[in-house]
């Protein structure tokens, strides 16, 4: 089972992309589950969601302490919340800013594999949201299935293209190309 | 059809595939997307019933009690407070025989307010003659939807149901879950057909005044309906099984073989404990989970079956009757009367307290080194 | 067993296995003739009676048949007698029964 814990800010999607990843594992024919972090939601305020992705029954109900995978869909959550907390050694973060992943240590954990794109670029490239507030957290997914090898790109942008009321393509296009922008 | 959804869908999609005629419901978090998507499957022509707008919960249920007397199925849902202002009528439900199957979203009771899991909504419920069956996970709740009725409509039971599930923990998460096909599902579940009802070609009066003479007849009959379930229950399970392929009991054993401690629970807290189990038995630790699905009836022969043979046994409540005990432990302590097994009751997840493998690790643990004790609070802070 | 009795539309109910499940009446009030609970027989003085239909309207059963004069019906007539007491003209007048 593999384990992935988004961190973004209330109005970003954070929830949504944690939705959608599962449906796009769920066409892969996995077991999956996704759910929020069940607190009161504030526009700006850090929000957490969880994916778990299996090959057998998702039998745990509880949140993820032990995350294989971490999606950082906001660069200024780093430092103002524990991000890497409990991240399995060897863990993946994939974070949405226009650095370098050299430019990134997380001194809690072990040997982290880090992956960055520049997501918020690319989803106002395809009109999502507005320059103070882009819209990633479809675009953000491409990134994920290029950098963990969970998914297909292709099942990425089908689960979208279902989950997305509006700008389908767009959000779709947008995931696309994180998938090829990934660095690290 | 095998869809992804949250566990309030998959109660809507259940009621859905149950094609019950008439929807009473009152929108409370956190089961309100089961009001919402069932209006909209009404809206839409996807299920041909009525769909009454209430302007409360109290409303709601005595709504679904008039269309089931007069031959309608019924579903309604809520949670917590909503639940509570139902408790009268929640009476009036099962001593009219009703069979009303109701999803109830396992809310802690405020204040302080709180929109989280924690069971004491349900539980204090426990006496009103309604069943009441916990699921663990979303595909449990669809299936259980469609069990509650077949078993509750049983000219032998005529009882109605809580169908419960935790809120968040299963209402806002998304499962993979199997829908099956309707036409496998009508097959299973035929149309109700009550013997007495609200007719005008032969009309009778119902719940009137009613003397010492007979009242105490008609709460036996309901006790007996409740002694008779657990058979209708274990056969329904194996009929759904047949068809359908997943088996549900009145309790779950889950590598209690060669246990010595055993932990009972119930909801998604039995979900997780099955993960503890497994983390636990790599340490060479001989644990195993019981989940108790039905708590009215109460299983008293499975779980006596399910736990003699453990040297202890703990039994994990997300709520908690002040004063005693949680009831899932009190009530199995009861069954177990006579047994000597020492007997931990552990108090933990209220108002939506995650519980994790940890937590659930860490009780075994208590098992292993404390002695015994009625409540056991688990990560207070302090 | 339920037994029907020489009056044939009552029906008592002996043990648990003849209730139904619920309390609910085995047939309409039509087949519970309540005229064996009353002590008074309400009589309407033909003569008296202004046809005001106010009897008709407060008999609770009801017993009275809105006819020209009202006419009760003592198959149902529990013998309360508020028709009596609601009479604007003092046209019923009552009996004791089984004197
Ligand atoms: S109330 Fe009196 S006067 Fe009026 S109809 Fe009845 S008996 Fe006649
Ligand atoms: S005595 Fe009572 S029951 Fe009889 S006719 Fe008068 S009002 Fe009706």
């Amino acid at each position: 089972m593999i384990e992935i814990r988004f961190h973004g800010r209330g109005g970003q999607g954070s929830v949504k992309a944690s939705d959608i990843l599962a449906m796009a594992a769920f066409k892969e024919g996995k077991e999956v589950q996704s759910f929020p972090f069940f607190g009161v939601e504030r526009r700006g305020a850090p929000v957490t969601a969880f994916t778990r992705i299996s090959d057998d029954e998702i039998r745990i109900h509880c949140y993820i302490y032990e995350p294989d995978v971490l999606v950082i869909l906001d660069p200024s959550l780093i430092g103002a919340v524990p991000l890497t907390e409990g991240l399995k050694p060897n863990g993946k973060i994939i974070i949405n800013t226009v650095k370098d992943p050299r430019d990134f240590t997380f001194d809690d954990a072990e040997n982290p594999q880090v992956f960055t794109v520049d997501c918020s670029t690319i989803a106002l490239e395809y009109g999502l949201g507005t320059a103070s507030a882009p819209i990633v957290n479809t675009a953000i997914l491409g990134a994920v299935a290029k950098a963990t090898g969970l998914v297909g790109i292709d099942s990425i942008t089908e689960a979208i293209k279902e989950k997305i009321p509006v700008k389908k393509e767009a959000n779709a296009e947008a995931a696309a190309k994180t998938f090829e922008q990934l660095r690290g | 059809m095998k869809k992804v959804l949250t566990g309030n869908f998959a109660a809507a999609y259940g009621a859905t595939a149950a094609k019950v005629n008439v929807v009473a419901a009152y929108p409370i978090t956190p089961q309100t997307t089961i009001v919402e998507i069932l209006s909209e499957i009404v809206a839409d022509g996807h299920l041909k019933a009525d769909f009454i707008k209430v302007e409360s919960e109290h409303s709601a249920l005595a709504a679904c009690i008039g269309a089931q007397a007069a031959g309608a199925r019924t579903y309604t849902a809520t949670s917590a407070q909503g639940l509570a202002l139902m408790h009268e009528l929640i009476h009036w439900a099962a001593r009219g025989r009703l069979p009303i199957v109701l999803t109830n979203v396992n809310r802690a009771m405020g204040p302080g307010w709180s929109i989280w899991a924690d069971t004491t909504d349900s539980i204090s419920e426990r006496d009103t003659g309604w069943m009441q069956v916990y699921c663990e996970n979303n595909q449990e709740v669809f299936d259980t939807i469609l069990m509650s009725y077949k078993i509750a409509e049983n000219e032998d039971i005529l009882l109605p149901q809580l169908v419960n599930l935790d809120a968040f923990f299963l209402s806002h998460t998304s499962q993979v879950v199997d829908m099956y096909d309707q036409k496998t599902i009508d097959s299973f579940l035929p149309p109700y057909k009550p013997t007495i009802k609200l007719d005008v070609e032969n009309p009778r009066s119902f719940g009137a005044l009613t003397s010492p003479e007979h009242y105490y007849e008609f709460s036996y009959k309901i006790a007996m309906a409740h002694e008779k379930a657990k058979q209708v229950i274990a056969d329904t399970g194996r009929e759904f099984k047949k068809i359908f392929g997943r088996e549900y009991g009145m309790t779950e054993s889950y590598r209690c073989d060669d246990a010595e401690y055993i932990l009972v629970t119930y909801g998604t807290i039995a979900g997780t404990a099955k993960d503890a189990v497994d983390r636990m038995r790599e340490k060479g630790i001989k644990v195993g989970a019981f989940k108790i699905r039905y708590f009215r009836p109460f299983p008293v022969e499975d779980v006596v079956a399910g736990l003699s043979h453990a040297k202890k046994i703990g039994v994990i409540d997300r709520a908690v009757s002040y004063g005693h005990g949680g009831a899932f432990f009190t009530e199995s302590k009861a069954a177990m009367y006579g047994h000597d097994i020492p007997m931990y009751g552990f108090i933990a997840g209220l108002g939506g307290r995650d519980v994790s493998i940890e937590d659930i690790s860490g009780m075994v643990g208590h098992m292993q080194h404390q002695d015994p004790e009625n409540m056991i609070w688990i990560g207070v802070k302090k | 067993m339920a037994k029907k009795t020489d009056k044939a539309e009552i029906i008592i109910l002996e043990t648990a296995d003849d209730m139904p499940p619920m309390p609910a009446s085995m047939g309409s009030m039509r087949v519970n003739k309540t005229a064996s609970w009353r002590s008074i027989r309400p009589i309407i003085l033909e003569d008296k009676c202004r046809r005001c239909m106010t009897c008709w309207k407060f008999c609770p059963e009801p017993a009275i048949y809105p006819t020209d004069p009202p006419t009760i019906d003592y198959d149902f007539c529990k013998g309360c007698g508020i028709c009596i007491n609601e009479c604007p003209f003092d046209a019923i007048t009552s009996e004791k029964e089984g004197k």
